[in-house]
């Protein structure tokens, strides 16, 4: 047994525990925890294929994003999670099938599904070979140079949802005072204060 | 390479890239009092744009490795595309600007949706398809509850959004059967690794589902639960632009599907379309006889014209892709007009949609009942209107195809759907007298009802080379 193979279990006994834990453990916070140690364990995997750019991804957008806005959540919001839990049981044999029928599909897909002649030729030429670029080299060139219409595109999609967004709930409210940058920085100390001497028994007319 | 291809999207380029500019220009000026300055902006650009395609298109290339395709059926479908939203554009401007609507991301919006429409038509590739149909179906989710005081309208934009979602993720679960087959989301790979007559079974699940998706986006039976509401609750002009130019990219894409990656096994999805052909046909003519607000109707009307243009593609011939071309082309036109006329229908300013509304209308507004009178005639297909043509092409084609039962079921249909075009005739001439409407004053919707009302008379010449056109388009796309 290599060094290779001795880390692929490590990190795959770890991903498996870890995913138990997630999902036994009583506190939310621990649950977040062994999420977090199931995604770096994972990401190991990921190093282990050669997949080192889903591997930083994983990293760096799971865990440093998701999995932190996950214990936000559950540290800021007062979610009631033994109710949840007690709610949930009402759901298992529902949850059952589906993870039945999931499994059997998998079943179909892996014992009876057929391919193309071309399926593994047309694969193959989609990424250049393996040993000429990095993964992270051949997936910019991919995303960016192959499929760079279907990126600028997605972009477009994105722009879209901001109009709508800014559209759909915008109010311009005229009863609220708002800050103006440019009235403020020309305003001028000298003319906006006034010294008067007050006679004493007079007062401002 | 990239300036080949990007010489190749230049108009879907230069039509982005203006929406851009023009959405900065719109936030950093004067926001909704410049949006008649943008509308009119956008629509001469499309104009513009649909003028350069029809003259300087020439020959078929392909561009990024095939994901868009140039080809004479994709400029077909463009230029009807862009005339339509521009006159859209054109004709909203009025009713948008006294219900208070105006604003300037709408024209914005309108001209990104064109784009997806433009990228729909040209898709090459399952992945160029997805993002063109999404592009297209998220501004037109915005638009529709844009009047977002309005109960309907949002109700509009929600149940459109979620049944667009469903529909959405139907298409990429087919999308995913028929990439996990073949490896590949090319069409022209994908048509190229299906052997023999028929679809393996995988491939088969896949091409259900995409055309579930598309069925959709085209509102065919029994995907069509949608429409009524959707046309309904949305703001007139938008009900307008939904009629006409996403249904002809929808109708377009369709055929573009099938024909390019599915085209060896026509026997395949030619049952599947004849089916959705046949339903939309009868629920289209039937379930609109009750409808008392026209906009409605019009929903109703136009799955029952969907019906029709299918039924051109169930013939899954060259002549069946020219038939269902140009009734596309004869059904934007109609309803450009009849959209013309109901925006202007008002009553003390405030626009109504009420059928029995339109009670001796003749009498007040002879000649826009005549327009409306040879519209109508035209939508339910009476000869000698251009509507009556556009019937008989895609009847013609499905009986050359073999399916002379769809061509059979097809005029029974119609014949029942004249009943509720003809009952709005009957109400304009023959109806109890009722509160007379304001007088229209718009010129541009009087316009378009006229010169449309014009076309679907004069077109019985020569069709105005539309013919010669879509067979040029269908000889592309077949072949």
């Amino acid at each position: 047994m290599g060094i290779a193979d001795f880390a692929f279990y490590v990190f795959a006994i770890t991903v498996v525990t870890a995913g138990l834990f997630v999902v036994v453990s009583r506190n939310p916070v621990h649950s977040v925890l062994w999420l977090i140690l199931a995604f770096i364990s994972s990401a190991g995997l990921f190093v282990l294929l050669g997949a080192e750019f889903v591997a930083m991804l994983l990293v760096i957008v799971y865990v440093g994003a998701v999995a932190v806005l996950f214990l936000f959540v559950v540290m800021m919001l007062d979610v009631d999670f033994a109710e949840l839990r007690g709610e949930m049981a009402t759901f298992v044999p529902f949850a059952i099938l589906i993870g039945v029928v999931l499994l059997m599909e998998i079943g179909l897909a892996i014992t009876v599904w057929q391919f193309a002649d071309t399926a593994q030729s047309s694969l193959m030429s989609a990424a250049p070979a393996a040993d000429d670029v990095q993964n992270t080299a051949a997936l910019g060139q991919i995303i960016y140079d192959d499929y760079i219409y279907l990126f600028q595109g997605a972009g477009l999609i994105l722009l879209v949802a901001m109009i709508g967004a800014i559209l759909l709930t915008m109010t311009h409210r005229k009863d609220v005072k708002r800050q103006d940058v440019l009235a403020q920085m020309h305003r001028d100390p000298a003319k906006a204060m006034e010294v008067i001497d007050v006679k004493p028994g007079q007062g401002l007319s | 390479m990239l300036s080949a291809d990007i010489s190749t999207v230049l108009p879907e380029l230069i039509l982005a890239v203006s929406a851009m500019g023009l959405l900065m220009f719109g936030v950093y000026t004067s926001k909704d009092k410049a949006a008649p300055l943008i509308l009119w902006a956008t629509a001469g650009l499309m104009a513009v744009l649909g003028l350069w395609i029809a003259v300087a298109g020439d020959g078929a290339q392909t561009a990024f490795n095939g994901a868009f395709v140039d080809d004479a059926f994709s400029r077909f479908a463009k230029v009807v595309i862009l005339f339509s939203a521009a006159l859209i554009l054109i004709m909203s401007q009025d009713y948008l600007a006294k219900q208070n609507l105006l604003r300037f991301e709408y024209p914005i919006l309108v001209a990104l949706a064109v784009v997806g429409m433009m990228m729909m038509v040209s898709a090459g590739d399952l992945l160029a398809l997805y993002v063109g149909l999404e592009l297209q179906s998220l501004s037109l989710y915005v638009v529709a509850s844009m009047n977002r005081t309005s109960v309907k309208s949002t109700e509009a934009g929600l149940k459109y959004f979620v049944l667009g979602a469903l529909s959405s993720g139907m298409l990429l679960y087919g999308a995913s059967f028929v990439y996990g087959y073949t490896g590949t989301t090319l069409f022209s790979d994908i048509v190229a690794s299906v052997e023999g007559e028929h679809l393996p079974i995988g491939m088969l699940i896949g091409l259900v589902f995409i055309m579930t998706g598309l069925a959709f986006k085209v509102s065919a039976v029994p995907f069509h639960m949608w429409t009524p509401d959707v046309y309904e609750g949305a703001p007139t002009p938008i009900t307008a632009f939904f009629a006409t130019a996403p249904k002809v990219a929808a109708m377009a894409l369709f055929a573009r599907v099938v024909f390019d990656a599915f085209g060896a096994t026509v026997g395949d999805w030619s049952q599947i379309v004849a089916l959705i052909s046949v339903l939309s046909m009868f629920l289209g003519s039937i379930a609109a006889i009750g409808q008392k607000n026209i906009k409605r109707l019009m929903a109703y009307s136009s799955i029952a014209h969907m019906g029709f243009a299918l039924m051109g593609l169930a013939a899954g011939t060259e002549t069946g892709v020219q038939a269902m071309l140009i009734y596309m082309a004869i059904y934007v036109t109609m309803n450009l007009g009849t959209f013309a006329f109901i925006l202007s229908l008002e009553k003390d300013g405030k626009p109504v949609t009420d059928i029995a509304s339109l009670n001796q209308y003749s009498t007040r507004e002879p000649l826009r009942a005549l327009a409306l009178l040879v519209l109508m005639f035209s939508l339910s297909g009476v000869p000698p209107m251009l509507g009556f043509f556009g019937k008989f092409w895609v009847l013609n084609a499905a009986v050359q195809g073999g399916l002379v039962w769809l061509a059979v079921a097809g005029v029974i249909a119609s014949v029942i759907g004249a009943f509720y075009y003809l009952r709005i005739v009957y109400y304009m001439y023959f109806g109890e007298e009722t509160d007379p409407l304001d007088r229209p004053t718009s010129p541009v919707l009087w316009g378009v009802l006229m010169v449309s009302a014009a076309v679907m008379v004069l077109g019985i010449v020569n069709m105005f080379g539309v013919e010669a056109m879509a067979k040029a388009a269908a000889v592309a796309l077949v072949n």
